[in-house]
């Protein structure tokens, strides 16, 4: 196996009693598309969070291509190559959807004219073009997913967190993304991905990694994890049933 | 005038209407510049013209410092605004205590004649000149950054800080870089108005009205667009000017009266005066291509 892109090792944070994440160890390697799935409040954006830097592990190191995450900020692990969208969206709303786009793109181009047109080639990307001088408060739900993406993106990370972007879609919507997710790990972008859908998570992923009480009770081939007893019981319910 | 406060609430904007940095303390920087000039100038015979750059850097020195205390500590919103307040009471305090030894009546500039060279001039015509050049660099300045990467980031921070810093803004840095133009534009203000009154006293230029007045244009005009505060200072200023000419028959009416404009200003548009003139405009312009 290759050498892993984004490893966490014994990764564990509390929140007063809380231990929303305990002991956590798992490792996404480059070109992966890993689902991380869980219950309600079983510690998935938390996990996010960590990576990312909002917050501090209390315990246990974090690496992204080599480097130790542990105590950079969140626009220092985005430098590094990790973007991330936010589970509730988090668009900056006096501004068009195009300039949005555009802060994303000055991570990496200083030119405002090139930073505008790269912002341009992601909103064609995510299919927002026609979009582009609209202010986020007038934009569909699922529109403003795709704009929570396409900032991300305009990063150009080499590892993307997708926190959920499926929430809250019609089954045409979800079926759309699925599309662009596969589209933006084909131009080679690593996809770690939080998701409550499971048929989307479960199509999308080449391994899942599940959690239960901030502790994970299983890993690997969507077929394999969705067959566990330990992990039928703990989230999906008797009535699911693997195809 | 009108250009003088349109020129400070330019500088006012880069922090409070692009970064989103609300600061009700910019009297400390205004005075800080307009003392600096005015001490050295007394002192030590250095031109104005020199103590207003110095003037100026003493601005970015103390909004470096306020910065760094407020943004290290994570302060947002109001708590940022009370504490750029108490920053400028600060030195309101400390320059009272030590003008008031030496200059209980204010600090006079001595006259030395009409030279460009000592910044004093016989002729406002030629204050009007030099604060015009003023104002069309700063907002000039301004307006290239607006679109350039740094006024992308100051914009993403004003709206959203967590969102910035996921997309790889480091907003500290900038909301710095931010108060530290701001400040010195400020500050280089202050030298104006000291050179213009030519006597200086701490309440004019540190007290809390200085920072309400500098303020008031950026907000009135609208807050974070270029032309905003060349906008709210041309209108706040007619204003004062009409209500104290026209209406003289009590005393203290006229303020009361522009009192209540503002209100209204507030209430029906709080995006500022300029929001409120596009949106006609932009009716007239549609009405006007079908």
């Amino acid at each position: 196996m290759t050498p892993a892109l984004l490893a966490l090792s014994e990764v564990s944070r509390s929140f007063g009693g809380v231990r929303a994440v305990s002991a956590l160890s798992f490792a996404v390697a480059e070109g992966e598309i890993v689902g991380l799935i869980g219950p309600n409040g079983s510690g998935k954006t938390t996990v996010f969070n960590l990576i990312s830097g909002v917050f501090l592990p209390n315990d246990g190191t974090l690496t992204f291509a080599g480097e130790r995450l542990v105590g950079r900020k969140p626009h220092q692990t985005c430098r590094l190559g990790i973007g991330r969208t936010f589970q509730i969206v988090q668009p900056f709303n006096s501004l068009t959807v195009l300039d949005n786009v555009r802060v994303g793109a000055f991570r990496t181009i200083g030119n405002p004219r090139r930073a505008t047109r790269e912002a341009e080639a992601v909103l064609d990307l995510v299919g927002l073009a026609h979009k582009r001088d609209a202010q986020p408060p007038s934009l569909t739900i699922a529109d403003r997913k795709r704009l929570e993406l396409a900032r991300a993106l305009a990063t150009r990370p080499r590892l993307l967190l997708l926190d959920e972007v499926m929430a809250g879609l019609r089954p045409a919507e979800t079926l759309e993304m699925i599309e662009l997710a596969r589209r933006i790990h084909a131009s080679g972008v690593t996809l770690l991905v939080i998701e409550h859908v499971m048929r989307a998570v479960m199509s999308l992923s080449h391994r899942v990694v599940v959690l239960h009480h901030g502790e994970k009770i299983a890993e690997g081939t969507p077929q394999d994890v969705s067959r566990d007893p330990e992990v039928i019981r703990a989230y999906l319910g008797e009535e699911y049933r693997p195809a | 005038m009108i250009l003088f406060f349109a020129y400070i609430g330019v500088a006012w904007n880069i922090l409070g209407g692009y970064a989103g940095q609300f600061s009700f303390g910019h009297a400390a920087f205004f005075g800080l510049g307009a003392y600096t000039s005015t001490l050295l100038h007394l002192h030590y015979g250095v031109s104005p013209w020199i103590g207003m750059l110095l003037g100026g850097l003493a601005g970015v020195l103390l909004g470096l410092l306020s910065g760094f205390l407020s943004f290290r500590y994570g302060l947002r919103g109001p708590y940022f605004a009370l504490v750029m307040l108490a920053f400028a009471e600060m030195l309101r305090l400390s320059f009272e205590t030590w003008m008031s030894k030496s200059h209980p009546l204010g600090l006079p500039i001595p006259l030395k004649g009409t030279s460009l060279l000592d910044f004093q001039f016989k002729d406002k015509g030629r204050y009007f000149s030099i604060v015009l050049v003023m104002l069309i660099a700063a907002t000039f300045l301004c307006h290239r950054r607006v679109r350039s990467k740094i006024g992308a980031y100051w914009m993403a921070i004003r709206d959203n800080e967590d969102a910035a810093e996921a997309l790889g803004v480091n907003a500290f840095a900038y909301k710095l870089l931010a108060m530290a133009i701001s400040a010195s534009l400020t500050a280089m203000g202050g030298t104006f108005y000291a050179q213009y009154f030519l006597t200086l006293e701490v309440n004019d230029v540190f007290g809390v009205q200085i920072s309400v007045e500098i303020l008031l244009s950026a907000i009135i005009g609208g807050a974070g667009t270029v032309f905003g505060p060349l906008v709210g200072a041309v209108a706040l200023q007619l204003l004062a000017e009409v209500t104290r000419v026209y209406i003289r028959a009590f005393s203290g009416f006229d303020l009361m009266v522009y009192g209540c404009v503002l209100i209204l200003v507030i209430i029906f548009l709080p995006q500022g005066l300029l929001a409120g003139l596009r949106r006609p405009y932009r009716a007239l312009a549609r009405a006007l291509s079908t």
